[in-house]
Order: structure tokens, then C-alpha cells, then sequence
């Protein structure tokens, strides 16, 4: 997207699904060894797509994205900070940065679908980004997400479709102790305060987040 | 908790799955010559098995992906997994067709175009 004067003014009117939380989420996070943060990463783009990667339009898309993840889990890296995540066989979510600034990006992946079977269609803002980081991101979690966690099942860089708290969400791991969660935008206030209880019981005396 | 394991993410909660009923159902050759009886049996009659049951499920807050497992409805063992238009693993079960044709409910009515195997 070209940064028009009236796209800026835009782009400071939006609303993020959990921006009424921000300030429960910076009182609620804890420091320390057993310490855990909560954030709302706002506004990344993304981009659905459909379409059997083994085919001439598969190649031509992963051309652009860095490839096309294989399986369950994995999460292919493209250029500009561009990741792809497996959701199933022949469907996977492109995650860009930057909502506003994806226009060309998705054009291009519309022009390597071309009159292939499958679709690109710009899903921004269908889903919201949380992330979870910390010493005790995990134990949080697992209090409400049955796939097991342990590092040695669900390593740094993969990704899984599944559920916290009841709600289907992505489920993504970016680093040794940092998750990031992509529920769908009507879950974000539920699943914000559900983490933000989660989180609780790790809280010292005296931090904001003490009861 | 039972733990399903889906053949494109490996296992996962049954909560992230749903029940489609019975596997291997086929669908008639011929629809348009079927009698309402024989329509009406094609959608609606259906196995209750005790033991060992071919059923379809998807996993839908994963891969979206359907496949069939054969389930004992006593003791709900999962005793395999396969793929949509696979068939089921040898000794497992016997077809539903089959045991549809050893038991006609209206053996008159029977409808020798019912053959096709369904996925």
C-alpha cells in the first residue's frame, strides 16, 4: 500500500480486537524466574491460502513465500519477515508483519495463483496475534491446551492448529519460551482474559498483578 | 480424554473432532431408480454395532480433513486410522456393505444396484 496522507490517517483510527485489555495485559504480566507477559501484537497481515502444493500454482506461490510447509507443524520462512504456517494439506496462512503494507505482496501471490485451483485471499484481520513469553508461557498454556507442549514434541519455529481455553486458535511457538496465539478477532477479548486469569498465580507480592 | 490420532497431525484431544457416523457407505449407482423405501434406507438406516465399528470423523479445529477409524463402541479402543477411500485394515471389520446384504430388511426390496463403494 502506498503511504498516502489519508492511509496514515487510517491507519491510526484502527481498533485492535483486544485494545481495550492492553493496559490489564502490561499490569498482568510478571517478571522474574517464574515470570510471564502477555501482549497483543496488533494489525499483521495475512493471507489465506488454498491449493495443493505440489502443483504448478503451489510452486509459483511458494516461489514468493519461501516455500510451502510440507507438514503438520512446520512453518516456512520467506523474505521480509514473511512466514508461512501449515493449517492442513493443502491449506496454510501467510503472516506478514504489517496489514497496511501487504497490498503488493498479496496481488503477487493472486497474479502466482493465476487460473491454478486454489485461492489468495487477504485475511487480515480475521485473526489477532497474542504473545506469551516468559519462563512459565508453558505452564500457563497447559492448563487449557491438551497438545502436549514439551519442547520435545513442539519445537521452536512450529506451529498447530488447536485449542486453549475452548476456542480454536494457532498456535505458534517463536521461541524457546514465547508463544504466539492467533484466535479468530470475536475470541481475542475472551481468550486475552482467559490467559490474563491463567497468568495470575504467577504473580509476586507487591507486582501490579497481585490479589 | 481420548487422544485421536488424525493421519495428517498426529494426536489430538477428541475435542477438536466430530462425529460423521458410519464409514463405507456407498452411495447408489443409479439414485433416480431407487424407491422412496430404498432412498429412505440408503440415507437414514444405519449399523449399531456393538464392537468393533468403521466411522468417519474430521478434524475440525485443525486440519479440516476428514478420515475414517474403526472404534470399539464398548470399550472405545481405537483399533485403526486410514485415510478417506482407503479401505479398512484386513481382519478389523467386515465391510458394512456386506453386513447390510446378510440382513435385508426388506428382503423383497432389495436393490441389486447398490453396489458402488463409497468412500
Amino acid at each position: 500500500m502506498v503511504k498516502t496522507a489519508f492511509n496514515t490517517e487510517v491507519a491510526a483510527l484502527r481498533q485492535s480486537p483486544a485494545q481495550h485489555l492492553w493496559a490489564d495485559f502490561s499490569a498482568g504480566s510478571v517478571e522474574g524466574e517464574r515470570g510471564v507477559g502477555l501482549r497483543e501484537v496488533p494489525f499483521q497481515g495475512m493471507v489465506g491460502i488454498r491449493v495443493d502444493p505440489l502443483s504448478e500454482a503451489g510452486e509459483r506461490i511458494g516461489a514468493l513465500t519461501g516455500g510451502l510447509p510440507a507438514s503438520c507443524g512446520t512453518v516456512a520462512s520467506g523474505p521480509a519477515g514473511v512466514s508461512t504456517l501449515w493449517l492442513g494439506p493443502d491449506e496454510f496462512l501467510t503472516v506478514t508483519p504489517d496489514a497496511g503494507g501487504q497490498d503488493g505482496f498479496v496481488a503477487g501471490l493472486v497474479a502466482a495463483l493465476g487460473d491454478g485451483a486454489g485461492q489468495v485471499i487477504d485475511l487480515s484481520s480475521n485473526r489477532t496475534t497474542f504473545e506469551l513469553a516468559g519462563p512459565s508461557a508453558r505452564e500457563v498454556l497447559e492448563k487449557s491446551c491438551a497438545a502436549d507442549l514439551h519442547p520435545r514434541a513442539f519445537a521452536s519455529g512450529t506451529a498447530i492448529t488447536t485449542e486453549v481455553g475452548k476456542i480454536p486458535v494457532l498456535l505458534w511457538k517463536t521461541g524457546p519460551e514465547t508463544f504466539r496465539l492467533l484466535p479468530r478477532a470475536s475470541f481475542a477479548d475472551y481468550l486475552g482474559r482467559w490467559l490474563l486469569d491463567g497468568m495470575r498465580e504467577f504473580a509476586t507480592a507487591g507486582s501490579p498483578a497481585w490479589h | 480424554m481420548l487422544l485421536f490420532s488424525c493421519p495428517n497431525c498426529g494426536p489430538r484431544n477428541e475435542t477438536e473432532f466430530h462425529y460423521g457416523g458410519q464409514a463405507h457407505v456407498a452411495y447408489p449407482d443409479q439414485p433416480g431408480e431407487l424407491s422412496d423405501r430404498e432412498w429412505a434406507e440408503y440415507l437414514f438406516y444405519r449399523q449399531n454395532t456393538k464392537g468393533l465399528f468403521a466411522e468417519r470423523w474430521v478434524h475440525s479445529t485443525g486440519c479440516r480433513k476428514w478420515f475414517n477409524m474403526i472404534r470399539d463402541t464398548v470399550s472405545y479402543d481405537i483399533q485403526a486410522v486410514y485415510r478417506m477411500g482407503e479401505q479398512p485394515p484386513e481382519g478389523l471389520t467386515a465391510p458394512p456393505a456386506a453386513q447390510a446384504k446378510s440382513q435385508p430388511l426388506a428382503p423383497a426390496e432389495a436393490n441389486p444396484t447398490n453396489t458402488s463403494e463409497g468412500v
